[in-house]
């Protein structure tokens, strides 16, 4: 309060408490009800406890070890910690692999809700293709690295990572984000098919009466009007491309540093990831370096961190989505 | 308004003295101190809104149209003409067909999987069976009950349907006259002229509506269909609408549906009353309201039935 201002004598003082309606009393709710409430904010109040403790030990502990020097300095393989450098490789990778991960993602994500949504005939072969998302999405990350390992090792794809002439090796930037873009289609194909669910018909109808084909009305408004689910589902693929290890270190190498190899230069080379950092220097890997394994892992939290508040932000960009009134219906 | 609302009051209030004594000594009565009883908040504007003189010409002509859903039928050997320079409202009740015979003028029952259609529809002479749907659709626009803009800018809205798909897209300068001129034909140019690239969603209601028309009207189509534009809005956007169809009317042949028989008064100059699939009769407006021929068309009026 501004005390230099005079107190308006006319305007009544606020009430000190604001009063309420009478309400029931917790006391006065069957025992079962009771239970129930006491367990509701028991989990969830538990829920943001292990969130938020999470959050300060790595603010805690990562941000005394990070300095900005490890962002920007490549690692290398030393005896003593003060010489092995940084984990600017690691964060290139994960960058790296994000990309080539969405690359792949978003059109596969994308076009498969359009067509399952906007076509979906033969009825059979759409609920295929709806089962076989579902499939990816249930299927653990370790699976789809060995997957891929072994897809990749073949003659054919050998121009995709370093190769001998006996066979190629299966681990690159190019074959672990093709991977990695299994673990992103799930979330994009989901965000999109309910964006065109939530897209009412007679937007597409007034397109048809304005003599548009299909494809057109597509492009034109069904697309534009669910860009902004697009991108909610990249986000989330995204975070789940960063976070991964498996993937890295069975198709990565998670090698020290990043390396050309092969044909396609860096593309087919080998690197590693923040994710695949922070295990190999934490004590469970050989490096035994738990202070940059934490300031690595600060750095990736707060990736994660940025880009779920990112989605956040997306839903707001240009006004009031416009199917908005069904999505506070559902 | 809302014309559901006002045939449920219909029913609702029977004690009115239009019906009083029965349907029948109707064309007795004021038209207009009936049409004040049925609804008297509706007949706030005029009864029957000022028109130019038009010289009507006939463009569409149904041929005993019947359009079926699976076996059942919706519309029945419906035969009718929609000329230019005349507004012609269908009305009847909820689910005699009215819809379903607008959107068939533009082949947009073929949306609907187990639809089918017999008889000719004629657009000029020529079968619409025979005109690419897309091409169909651009003479033949439609407007809709809810005002349906796309999610992105007025002028983009106005634009979408002369930016033809599949040749070179036409730039921005080449469109600006025409999305000008059809903003102004819609009666919206003047609020929305400061700034056309705003999102179209953040208009009200009514102007969503008109720019909706504008965007129908763009590409010059012969007959504009509109599937109760009203019913979505306030009164005064649904007046601004009912001028702006009159106006219209002058280049384009107009087929409203409406369940407001206030607004069909108020507009047409012809109107059809359908009933149960069938073409119940079909005149001039001052002509069904007053002197009806069928009894079922003079029992509608009178809301014996909603």
């Amino acid at each position: 309060m501004a005390s230099a201002q005079p107190v308006d004598s006319t305007r009544p003082a606020p009430p000190r408490r604001r009063r309420h309606g009478r309400r029931s009393s917790l006391r006065s709710w069957r025992l079962r009800d009771q239970i129930t409430f006491v367990l509701a904010w028991t989990v969830g109040l538990g829920l943001c406890a292990v969130a938020i403790s999470v959050v300060v030990f790595f603010a805690v502990e990562g941000i005394q070890y990070l300095r900005p020097s490890l962002l920007v300095t490549h690692p290398s393989a030393s005896v003593s910690q003060s010489g092995s450098g940084g984990f600017l490789d690691a964060i290139e990778g994960t960058v790296l692999l994000g990309a080539i991960g969405l690359l792949i993602a978003v059109p596969i994500g994308v076009v498969t809700a359009v067509w399952v949504i906007e076509y979906g005939r033969p009825r059979w072969l759409g609920r295929i293709v709806e089962s076989t998302v579902e499939i990816i999405a249930g299927t653990p990350d370790i699976v789809i690295a060995i997957f891929g390992l072994a897809l990749f090792q073949l003659g054919a794809f050998s121009f995709l990572s370093f190769s001998e002439p006996g066979g190629a090796f299966g681990r690159s930037f190019l074959t672990a984000g093709a991977m990695m873009s299994f673990l992103a289609i799930p979330p994009v194909y989901t965000a999109t098919r309910n964006g065109l669910i939530a897209t009412p018909r007679q937007m597409r109808e007034a397109s048809f009466a304005l003599g548009k084909t299909r494809i057109a009305t597509i492009r034109r408004v069904v697309l534009p009007a669910v860009r902004r689910d697009i991108a909610t589902g990249s986000t989330l693929g995204l975070a789940r491309i960063i976070g991964d290890t498996a993937i890295v270190i069975l198709l990565l190498g998670a090698t020290l540093r990043l390396q050309s190899d092969g044909a396609l230069g860096f593309l087919s080379g080998t690197g590693s990831s923040l994710t695949s950092y922070i295990y190999n220097n934490s004590p469970a890997g050989d490096g035994n370096a738990p202070d940059k394994a934490y300031a690595a892992a600060a750095v990736l939290l707060l990736l994660v961190l940025v880009l779920n508040w990112g989605v956040g932000r997306i839903g707001r960009i240009g006004g009031p989505p416009i199917h908005a009134e069904r999505r506070l219906g559902a | 308004m809302n014309g559901r609302a006002g045939a449920v009051r219909n029913r609702l209030a029977p004690e009115s003295p239009a019906w009083q004594n029965g349907p029948l000594p109707i064309e007795k009565l004021d038209l207009e101190a009936q049409l004040m009883a049925i609804a008297p908040e509706q007949t706030n504007t005029r009864p029957r809104r000022a028109r130019a003189a038009v010289t009507a010409v006939e463009r569409l002509r149904l041929e005993d149209v019947s359009v079926f859903y699976g076996n059942t039928p919706a519309v029945k050997n419906v035969s009718l003409s929609i000329r230019q320079g005349e507004v012609l409202a269908l009305i009847g009740p909820s689910g005699c067909g009215k819809t379903t015979l607008l959107r068939t003028l533009n082949r947009l029952t073929e949306l609907t999987p187990n639809a089918s259609h017999s008889g000719r529809v004629l657009l000029d002479g020529e079968d619409t069976d025979d005109i690419v749907d897309t091409e169909l659709r651009r003479r033949v626009s439609m407007v809709f009950q809810q005002p349906n803009p796309f999610p992105m800018s007025i002028f983009d809205n106005v634009g979408f349907a002369l930016r033809e798909q599949s040749r070179k897209r036409p730039r921005r300068r080449e469109l600006e006259p025409l999305v000008d001129h059809a903003l102004q034909r819609a009666g919206l140019h003047d609020e929305v002229r400061a700034d056309l690239n705003r999102s179209a969603l953040r208009l009200s209601g009514g102007q969503q509506q008109r720019l909706c028309i504008a965007r129908a009207i763009a590409q010059e189509p012969e007959i504009l269909l509109m599937d109760e534009p009203c019913s979505a809005l306030d009164p005064r956007s649904t007046a601004v609408i009912e001028d702006l169809i009159l106006q219209l009317r002058e280049d384009l042949a107009i087929v409203v549906v409406t369940h407001n028989l206030q607004q069909a008064h108020r507009i047409a100059d012809r109107v059809a009353f359908m009933y149960l699939g069938d073409l119940v009769e079909a005149g001039e407006t001052e002509q069904v309201f007053s002197d009806p021929r069928e009894e079922q068309t003079r029992e509608y009026i009178a809301g014996v039935f909603g």
